[in-house]
């Protein structure tokens, strides 16, 4: 018996095909293309930034992020002296993105918990459509705005700040300029991600199981309790990864925070004081008059916001897509 | 409906009057009272008219084929109904004489004694089992004089679970059986002390041996609490209530056809579609 199992003839196996037509392979190739362009134009970017500012790299080594000078000058024997370092733009861009979360989010997850739980079906429809459209302006009208009508107004807060807060180290000032701050660029930042974290917090809170909120709800809960206890834990990571999208928003807004913030190549932790960095900004500011080698520490510059916002993206991706698959 | 139920009616009766108690056997205040209520789901007619006395200590089950309106009418006994935004009621719900609509009640205050276990069972998953059974005191911001690890230990042990997670306490509640789950949700009702609980179908997403200890809860909680719970199987309604509701819908809305003391409505109704339904014939 054993050796007729043995012997026994195994088919091979056969090749499963089938011959397309040609509309569907030009279809699929279209697909193809149409699918990985966008991979291959962010690699050309990032690629395009990597090469063209890799003197700049070279020649100022860690400097190059770790020290604030910024000068392109020519001395008496007409060389070109160049120094290059962007840690005042580095920690500005941190700074002012963190204030922009710090007032952005409490405020969108406010918003959101307010149009999943409590707006009224039209009014909710009004602000979701007043929201959405906030995301699509364009943001020189914010900077503009800030610049004229919310520059003033945040001057003013900022003055009441200081007066009660300044004994906290990062809220004091060397002296009373509080123009054109951090603080004022990051209240226009945090205007221009609201909706991003709104729409992604509105998103997660409406998928809170019904049978957890009904759970609450019948054990005597007020709105509020069950918001606490339902709502807010199912969302909470959900909320996280909105506001990294939002993060990634501000780290790179140019025109708006260069219209508002004064740009100085000297790291400043007093967020209500009158000077800032901000990457994107200084690159718009110094690239129309920069010399040859200025250009291409630009495009270093230029890498580096690259590669932030780059992770600063990846990152809040993970987080927004597990929130929504684990549904816990 | 089980089929097995049809072929012996009389059982059920005879398990109904084993079971049966008199009223009043708990004095437990006065009990809870629907009167002429109706329900809407927008221009939907679910529920027609229904009038039913809950006496205090007693279990009350609501039978009916699916679709009469069970669900309905229990949700308005502790105003969960009017969280389907298109719902409407009419009518009055007392409880202890008061009507829980009427205008100037506080909603969560009424729940905090009217309990519901619902068909599924829904512990908060990001709670551990002792935060889950504690909830309700945080959700309604009760502060109670009580020691928190008493209470824990007397609800687990009147949900018939206290032998099976006093060890793990601190674990999260996900990692329960689904059996176990329902009775979590059972003690967790029960830690702000209702004097009613409300029952959608507690069993009937659960094996035969958790829907028997579920039983047996309800039996051990009947000395204590008024019950009412929802059930499509006869068999649970004989085993654990002293009176049993009849719905239908007969094309209109849902009504109750009538009520009786559960060995009577199984031994002899007094309406033709009972006698059908309880032997079997439909539903
Ligand atoms: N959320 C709802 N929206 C609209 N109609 C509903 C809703 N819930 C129940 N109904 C309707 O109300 C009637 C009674 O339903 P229900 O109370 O769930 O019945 P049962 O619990 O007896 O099976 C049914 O006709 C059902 O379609
Ligand atoms: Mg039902």
């Amino acid at each position: 018996m054993s050796s007729s199992v043995i012997e026994r003839a195994v088919p091979e196996k056969r090749v499963l095909t089938t011959k397309p037509r040609p509309s569907d392979v030009a279809f699929r190739a279209t697909l193809n293309v149409m699918s990985y362009s966008s991979l291959l134009i962010l690699a050309a970017i990032g690629g395009f930034l990597a090469f063209r500012g890799f003197g700049a790299f070279k020649e100022n080594g860690f400097g190059f992020i770790t020290h604030s000078d910024w000068s392109s000058i020519v001395d008496n024997s007409g060389k070109e002296v160049n120094t290059f370092g962007m840690a005042a733009m580095i920690t500005g861009t941190l700074i002012i993105s963190t204030i922009a979360l710090v007032i952005g989010v409490p405020i969108s997850v406010l918003t959101a918990l307010f149009l999943t739980f409590y707006a009224p079906e039209k009014i909710k429809r009004a602000l979701v459509t007043v929201v959405d459209l906030m995301a699509s302006f364009p943001s020189i009208l914010y900077g503009l705005w800030g610049f004229i009508v919310l520059s003033p107004m945040a001057t003013y807060w900022a003055k009441l700040i200081y007066k009660y807060l300044h004994w906290i180290p990062f809220l004091n000032v060397p002296s009373p300029a509080f123009e054109r701050s951090p603080f004022l660029a990051g209240i226009v930042l945090s205007i221009m991600i609201i909706p991003i974290v709104t729409s992604v917090s509105r998103e997660i809170f409406g998928q809170t199981p019904l049978d957890r909120i009904q759970a609450a709800y019948a054990l005597g809960a007020t709105r509020w309790g069950m918001i606490r206890a339902v709502v807010l834990p199912f969302g909470a990571s959900g909320v996280v990864g909105g506001a990294m999208l939002g993060l990634g928003r501000a780290l790179g807004e140019t025109v708006a925070v260069y219209s508002v913030l004064n740009i100085v190549f000297k790291i400043n932790w007093h967020i209500l004081y009158g000077y800032g960095g901000n990457i994107a900004s200084m690159i718009v500011q110094k690239f129309g008059e920069a010399s040859f080698t200025e250009k291409k520490a630009l495009l270093a510059a230029g890498f580096v916001l690259f590669v932030m916002t780059l992770l600063v993206n990846m990152v809040a991706n993970t987080v927004v897509q597990r929130a929504v698959k684990s549904g816990k | 409906m089980s089929t097995d139920n049809s072929s012996q009616p009389n059982s059920l009766a005879g398990v109904a009057a084993a079971r049966h108690r008199e009223p009043g056997s708990a004095p437990l205040g006065s009990g809870l009272e629907a009167r002429g209520v109706h329900a809407w789901f927008g221009s939907h007619h679910a529920l027609e008219g229904v009038s039913l006395d809950f006496a205090a200590g007693t279990v009350t089950a609501l039978i009916g084929p699916s679709g009469c309106g069970k669900s309905t009418f229990i949700r308005t006994l502790n105003r969960m109904h009017e969280f389907i935004p298109s719902a409407a009621m009419a009518g009055e719900v007392l409880l202890d004489g008061k009507d829980i609509y009427a205008p100037g009640t506080d909603v969560t205050k009424i729940r905090l004694q009217i309990g519901m276990v619902f068909q599924k069972p829904n512990p908060f998953p990001s709670m551990t089992i002792g935060e889950n059974v504690l909830a309700g005191l945080k959700l309604a911001q009760i502060k109670s004089d009580r020691n928190k690890d008493e209470l824990l230990e007397e609800c687990l042990t009147r949900a018939g679970l206290w032998q099976e997670v006093k060890d793990r306490l601190g674990a999260h509640a996900g990692g329960l059986s689904g059996g176990q789950q329902q009775r979590l949700c059972i003690a967790r009702s029960l830690a702000v002390n209702p004097k009613v609980l409300l029952m959608d179908e507690p069993c009937s997403a659960l094996d035969p041996g958790s829907t028997l200890r579920i039983e047996d809860t309800i039996s051990q909680l009947s000395k204590t609490m008024t019950i009412v719970i929802v059930t499509h199987n006869m068999q649970q309604a004989a085993r654990v209530s002293d009176y049993t509701a009849f719905f239908l819908a007969d094309g209109g809305p849902g009504q109750m056809v009538e009520v009786g003391p559960t060995n009577e409505m199984f031994s002899r109704p007094k309406d033709e579609r009972t006698e059908n339904y309880v032997s079997g014939r439909f539903g």
